[in-house]
């Protein structure tokens, strides 16, 4: 066994026992830092594969950003496991429907699938050797789908205003704090010195 | 004997195991000493002594403060989750040591030589805000909870501008490779053809967005002492605290280094003529550690408010316009080309 295999099963079974304990570890907080390993060790195999760039890019946005933000979410949760599990089993047939049916799209999918003849070879050369793949990638991104790009980012962008606008109430009975107005006060006028007699007060 | 390091696969891992204890130690054992110069700085600014008992001038202070954390006991709060708990303070460590595989120190003096390096560390130094999250939470107590989620929000928050700033410096220099980077910033004006010059302003944003990812002074409001005790550092003791200040100092090194590659030119010498070397690399780590200590001893603490306000409406924005600029400077070659100096492709 050479030392790329090896270190492919590694990854591979890392990222399987990190998506697995996921799903069946009781605390939500342990199934996101199972999550961050799944993703960590597909990073791995992304730089097997010889896409650093993809690689780094999955663990700054996914691990550095998203799953951050879960972690702080499911922090905060104050969970009552007792419910939960109730609820999960009201849910169930439900879940078990929707996966049954994913499942069987998938099989009608995969079944029907047929490889091109050269698809093998095309796999076999991701990279070319004289260019870097984060050159390469730029070079396809911004200028071959440069409008599917955009428009991509477009629709992020909408979703983005979509949740702020949701969200976002003005609320005229909170004191807001005007920063500017903060910093331009006046220490002599703010505070007034008095000079109080014993025993009179003021 | 040659041929046993580079074609065997028991050798070459054994090659690797040696390279990393090579930068390792010598890393740790500067950091001692670092920490103790931090101490005396501080000290002198408050024109106190510092530490000065143990060894000559106290220069053994650090080893001996190594000592007592690792000979205590270490304590688990009630109902803490002993494994997060413990797995905090390991990925701080971790997670700041490893991002050094890729710094060079001198022309080809690095671990890993890959294309990616700057994104890399870029990746490693956002997962630092884990072992904090991780650490706040398992502690099962408030103080350390409150504390982490303040950290969590500003070290994301100040890694956008960071991201950013680094962003402006791989178009200026159109590698992502530290090697590159630097050679971008070699010519025959020595100094001035460094990139602190064009960036300048950015520079100044990246040395404020960096004491805020490392919480370091006035930003170091996770562990702010008078109102969060520590922050998530409350419950820990002995050498769980102790990885967590190592990994703490350690990121703030690298982030002198990050510096001093990405603004100061690297190992490349000041002066037209000098020789370039490793000399002249940890000379400009240590300056800019001076500016940290500097920082930390003469401001006040921000309040929360403050720092993401400063961190979502001036830095974010300020740096994303540099971006801007800085690309169409590049493409149009403003500036007699001191915006675009591509060592491979363009």
């Amino acid at each position: 066994m050479s030392v790329a295999v090896f270190i492919f099963y590694l990854f591979a079974i890392c990222t399987i026992t990190g998506g697995l304990f996921t799903v069946i570890s009781r605390n939500p907080v342990h199934s996101v830092l199972w999550l961050i390993l799944a993703f960590l060790s597909s990073a791995g195999l992304f730089v097997l594969l010889g896409a650093e760039f993809v690689a780094m890019l999955l663990i700054i946005v996914y691990v550095g950003a998203v799953a951050v933000l879960f972690l702080f979410v499911v922090m905060m949760l104050d969970i009552d496991f007792a419910e939960l599990k109730a609820e999960m089993a009201k849910y169930m047939p439900l879940a078990l429907l929707i996966g049954v049916v994913l499942l069987m799209q998938l099989t009608m999918a995969f079944g029907s699938w047929e490889a091109s003849a050269q698809a093998e070879g095309l796999r076999g050369a991701v990279t070319p050797t004289d260019t870097h793949n984060t050159a390469a990638l730029g070079l396809i991104i911004y200028d071959q789908y440069f409008l599917i790009f955009q428009l991509s980012g477009l629709i992020l962008l909408v979703a983005m205003v979509g949740a702020i606008v949701l969200t976002l109430r003005h609320r005229t009975d909170v004191k807001r704090q005007d920063v500017v107005a903060q910093m331009h006060r006046d220490p002599a006028k703010a505070m007034e010195l008095k000079d109080v007699k014993p025993g009179q007060g003021l | 004997m040659y041929d046993f390091f580079t074609t065997t696969i028991l050798g070459m891992g054994l090659t690797i195991v040696g390279q990393i204890f090579l930068l390792v130690i010598p890393l740790l054992l500067a950091l001692a000493f670092l920490m103790y110069a931090d101490r005396k700085i501080w000290a002198a600014v408050m024109m106190r002594r510092g530490p000065n008992v143990v060894g000559v001038f106290g220069l053994l202070q650090s080893f001996a403060d190594f000592l007592k954390y690792i000979v205590k006991e270490v304590v688990f709060p009630a109902g803490a989750d002993k494994a997060v708990f413990l797995m905090a303070p390991m990925v701080t460590l971790v997670m700041s040591l490893i991002a050094w595989a890729v710094i060079p120190f001198n022309d080809g003096w690095v671990l890993s030589e890959i294309n990616v390096a700057i994104l890399y560390v870029f990746a490693v130094s956002s997962l630092e805000v884990y072992g904090v999250i991780m650490g706040g939470w398992a502690s099962n107590s408030k103080y350390p909870f409150l504390g982490s989620l303040r950290s969590a929000a500003q070290m994301i928050s100040y890694e956008v501008s960071i991201g950013l700033i680094i962003i402006g410096i791989i178009i200026s220099s159109g590698s992502m490779n530290f090697g590159d980077i630097v050679a971008a910033q070699d010519s025959d004006y020595g100094l001035l053809s460094w990139y602190w010059l064009p960036h300048f302003p950015m520079l100044i944003l990246f040395f404020i967005s960096a004491l805020a990812e490392t919480n370091r002074p006035p930003f170091d409001l996770p562990e702010a002492e008078s109102e969060l005790v520590a922050g998530y550092q409350v419950e820990y003791s002995s050498t769980p605290f102790l990885l967590f200040m190592i990994g703490e100092l350690v990121a703030v090194v690298l982030m002198c280094a990050l510096i001093s590659l990405m603004f100061f030119g690297g190992w490349l010498s000041p002066i037209p003529g000098l020789p370039d070397g490793i000399f002249w690399m940890v000379s400009k780590m240590l300056l800019v550690f001076f500016f940290f200590s500097m920082v930390k001893a003469i401001t006040p603490r921000y309040r929360y408010d403050q720092l993401m306000r400063i961190g979502w409406k001036i830095f974010l924005p300020l740096s994303l316009l540099w971006v801007v600029f800085v690309a169409f400077a590049a493409k149009f070659d403003w500036f007699w080309g001191l915006y675009a100096r591509w060592t491979v492709g363009g």
